[in-house]
């Protein structure tokens, strides 16, 4: 979840990969939509696993047709947002599931600094350990 | 390169099953023989567009950007969804669906609002036809502050981009498209393809009044399809006259005139209606239409 030897955040699907293509986007976007679902495209600049709160990159896009135009919204998005995190999910609304089934990153900054091990020492001699992203101690926005 | 290499230019005709839809249209459509025409044209051209691929003779891919033009009711829409399904089976388009919009569709009402509004359109209809209707509207000149320019720009630019993934068909009334064109030249010449629509002339109507009665399961007895010519040959020199939609408003009305008089045969003591009865449309049906009074105004 954290980062692999590449200094790359892998979260979602395909992220041990080599970054996809335009072409390979294009195909992963026609699957979902031959599966009726539709595609939404978020970003942020919080790489923590546990952010699920990221930003929604206009409306999700319902009743699209064909992937040319998510494709067109993913490089406007890269275009607005070059070095922020950026992933597309497909979202499958039928009843009862209502839930994103695919999520993958399709922009990411060109350095990745990483998580660090932060140990915290509390009641006797136990320790708590957690990770801290060193992108997130600057402000929003100013991270990459 | 290869010059006697050949390539099987009616294979590609016969796997697209172009031709299939191409007969549809001439037996479907009454009338409108340069519209046709057009439409064999570019089908062709198409086919021999694929033919040169196969060969390697690469050319950029034709702009297929078009414009109808005609007065209400003469099919512009009807074309434009069998246009969408011929650039299909030809590969042209990849979806072959059809979204119509009009103004309010892509301008938005305040700053800001345009340019999502149309995107969101655009985004729709890709891999397949956008067909803008009375696209003149989105130029307005008298209100220099419009949005309207700004979903122009937006349109032009993806025209121009994306040619491959989405065909633009403008529509609209002859007078006010050439006013449109000449007021955005860059609009004009994105457009490879003007297709005017003619109107329809009094055995054309009438011969679309059968089909449209016959695709509403009703027929004319004899005298009924005298008087369907009689009304459209008065009706044609009416003001408002909107051609095919006129045509489909007299036989709507005309079934309600029929239904009406089913209804009062029964109170009359006849209780019983034969299917044929629910399905003749007969000569007093039409000839009750206002038209047949000279004096008055025409029905909207």
């Amino acid at each position: 979840m954290m980062t692999n030897t590449n200094q790359r955040v892998t979260q979602g699907q395909f992220s041990f990969l080599p970054e996809l293509t335009d072409a390979q986007i294009t195909s992963q976007i026609e699957y979902a939509l031959n599966k009726s679902w539709s595609i939404g495209i978020e970003y942020t600049d919080d790489p923590h696993p546990r952010n699920t709160y990221w930003e929604m990159f206009g409306n999700p896009m319902f009743d699209l047709k064909d992937a040319a135009g998510a494709l067109m919204e993913i490089n406007s998005a890269r275009k607005t947002f070059p070095d922020h995190y950026i992933r597309v999910t497909a979202f499958d609304a039928t009843r009862g599931v209502e839930s994103p089934t695919m999520s993958y990153i399709v922009n990411r900054p060109a350095k990745e600094p990483g998580f660090g091990l932060v140990r915290q020492e509390t009641e006797g001699r136990s320790v708590r350990y957690t990770i801290h992203s060193y992108a997130t101690d600057k402000g929003e926005g100013e991270r990459y | 390169m290869d010059n006697t290499q050949t390539v099987d230019l009616q294979a590609i005709v016969r796997d697209s099953n172009v031709s299939e839809v191409l007969d549809q249209l001439d037996r479907e459509l009454v009338g409108l023989a340069p519209v046709k025409r057009r439409i064999r044209e570019i089908a062709a051209y198409l086919a021999v567009t694929r033919a040169r691929k196969a060969l390697g003779l690469e050319a950029s891919p034709p702009s297929l950007h078009m414009c109808f033009t005609g007065n209400p009711g003469t099919g512009k829409t009807t074309v434009a969804l069998r246009m969408a399904e011929i650039l299909h089976r030809l590969g042209y388009v990849r979806k072959g669906h059809v979204v119509s919009v009009t103004r309010d569709d892509l301008v938005g009402q305040y700053i800001g609002h345009t340019a999502p509004k149309t995107k969101e359109v655009l985004k729709k209809a890709m891999g397949g036809v956008l067909f803008i209707d009375e696209a003149y509207y989105l130029y307005r000149p008298e209100n220099e502050r419009d949005y309207g320019q700004e979903s122009i720009e937006i349109l032009l630019q993806v025209m121009e981009n994306n040619r491959d993934d989405l065909v633009v068909i403008l529509a609209g009334y002859k007078n006010r498209m050439d006013t449109f064109f000449s007021s955005n030249p860059g609009m004009s010449s994105r457009i490879a393809h003007h297709i005017d629509f003619p109107d329809y002339s009094q055995p054309e109507l009438l011969s679309i009044a059968s089909k449209m009665v016959g695709a509403m399961n009703y027929r004319f007895d004899g005298d009924a399809e005298v008087a369907m010519g009689d009304y459209i040959e008065r009706r044609l020199k009416q003001p408002n006259f909107a051609n095919a939609r006129s045509v489909r408003n007299a036989l709507d009305r005309a079934r309600l005139r029929q239904a009406n008089r089913l209804f009062a045969g029964v109170g009359d003591g006849e209780l019983n209606v034969t299917a044929q009865d629910l399905s003749t449309l007969v000569a007093s049906d039409i000839l009750a239409s206002r038209v047949f009074d000279a004096d008055t105004a025409a029905p909207p």
